[in-house]
């Protein structure tokens, strides 16, 4: 105590300067607009720019929220889109060509319920009678076999999505022809299985899975591709499992196909029970 | 000391009325502004205590900064230059002199002493005073020769008002 006494005595001058100093520059500070007026707004710069440090690195963490705040939105403003509203008119994909006839036309449609989850899924769309959809029709996306026409109203039809087990689908892979069904076993919905694939016939993994000729879709329509060969179905036979290219929990438009000959080809076909 | 009292009294005041009513208003285009008033604080007794010394200085501060309508700013330039003025004598005159010399006028020290002295104290009067009042490092260059040219007015000043008042002292 008595050395720090001795200390500040020994140099009071600039203690006393100090002190002086200070007052002097609290009275100017407080008396003067244009002084307290600078030290105010530099000490405002340096607390705002460290606020707006601190913001940056804090936004950081709420980016997830901001993430679903902002898809919200995307959401709500999608909902005030022309497209989301119901539309009569009907768009229709139709090439004129006059060396080949038309043999399918494409009706988009918007999936308006959807379900992956049951044992037997069905999609309705926002396309119907009006439009020209009739009951039997096949349906894909925009990456593969969707499903078929079940019942049509006005304005809407159901579908009975390939994730159903009454749905078939005739396929083929590497030539060879099978049929595609869902929910032997596996319910899945990113896979299906081929079925009554000859046996001796070696599948590689990762052909190409398609619509055969017999199907109700044109041929060749993409529906996915080998992923498991040999599993073990019901029938003791061996299956191929398929990985579907659709990613059905995501399905937003659709395409119906309009077979413009399946009429004369059903009508021919008849004559055949007549005998 | 009673002399010493009423003769810094009447200086106090005379120098105080010179500033304030004459060198207010004169100053060449706020380049070069003379501040006569410091040398009240230049001409104190050597022997004066800090504590006192400093209180004189802010007192003069204040009573110039009522004038000019800047609270503080004299004061704070003034204290500055208080501390200044003990460094710069007890780096430069021996303290067995206090006795025989008791102010620190041109006629006693000597005119090369006191023109060095007016000019680094009325150089740090200046720098306090215009750097606080402009209050912002981006004219810095503008203060600075504000600071030179004032000190030299303001030094040249106090050269001449000591001339005026010039006592040889009789050893």
């Amino acid at each position: 105590m008595r050395n720090l006494w001795l200390f500040i005595s020994k140099y009071n001058a600039f203690f006393l300067l100090v002190i002086f100093f200070t007052t002097s520059l609290i009275l100017m500070v407080n008396n003067n607009s244009y002084q307290r007026a600078s030290v105010w707004n530099s000490s405002n710069q340096l607390v705002g720019s460290t606020y707006e440090k601190v913001n940056q690195f804090s936004s950081y963490l709420v980016l997830g929220k901001t993430n679903d705040s902002l898809a919200a939105e995307n959401a709500r403003l999608r909902n005030l889109l022309k497209s989301s509203l119901f539309s009569d008119s009907v768009k229709q994909v139709q090439v004129n060509d006059t060396l080949l006839k038309q043999q399918y036309t494409y009706t988009v449609a918007k999936v308006i319920n959807n379900s992956v989850h049951q044992k037997n899924n069905y999609i309705t769309i926002n396309r119907g009678k009006k439009h020209g959809i009739a009951k039997g029709m096949g349906v894909t996306s925009a990456t593969g076999v969707v499903g078929i026409v079940l019942n049509v109203s006005d304005n809407f039809s159901t579908i009975r999505s390939l994730l159903h087990t009454e749905t078939k689908v005739s396929a083929s892979v590497d030539g060879n022809i099978g049929s595609l069904v869902w929910g032997e076993g596996n319910f899945d919905a990113r896979y299906a299985i081929l079925k009554d694939i000859q046996a001796h016939l070696v599948v590689k993994k990762g052909s190409r899975v398609v619509t055969s000729e017999f199907s109700l879709f044109p041929q060749g329509t993409n529906i996915g591709k080998v992923f498991k060969t040999g599993v073990k179905g019901d029938d003791s036979a061996l299956n191929i499992q398929v990985k579907l290219d659709t990613d059905f929990s995501a399905l937003q438009y659709v395409y119906v196909i309009t077979n413009m000959l399946s009429n004369e080809q059903l009508s021919l076909e008849a004559l055949n029970k007549v005998e | 000391m009673g002399r010493a009292i009423i003769v810094n009294t009447i200086r106090f005041i005379l120098l105080i009325a010179t500033q304030v009513f004459l060198l207010k208003n004169t100053g060449y285009y706020n380049l070069s502004v003379p501040y006569l008033y410091i040398l009240f604080i230049l001409l104190l007794p050597f022997n004066i205590p800090n504590g006192l010394l400093f209180l004189l200085a802010f007192i003069t501060g204040i009573s110039i900064d009522v004038f000019y309508d800047t609270l503080g700013l004299h004061a704070l330039a003034c204290s500055v230059m208080a501390f200044v003025r003990i460094i710069f004598i007890s780096v430069t005159v021996q303290r067995d002199g206090f006795d025989n010399e008791p102010e620190p006028r041109l006629g006693i020290m000597g005119f090369r002493w006191f023109i060095f002295y007016a000019l680094i104290l009325a150089f740090f009067h200046h720098l306090f005073l215009f750097s606080f009042e402009a209050f912002r490092i981006s004219e810095f260059g503008y203060t600075i020769i504000r600071v030179l040219l004032s000190a030299l007015l303001s030094t040249c000043l106090i050269l001449i008002t000591e001339f005026v008042f010039y006592r040889k002292k009789v050893r």
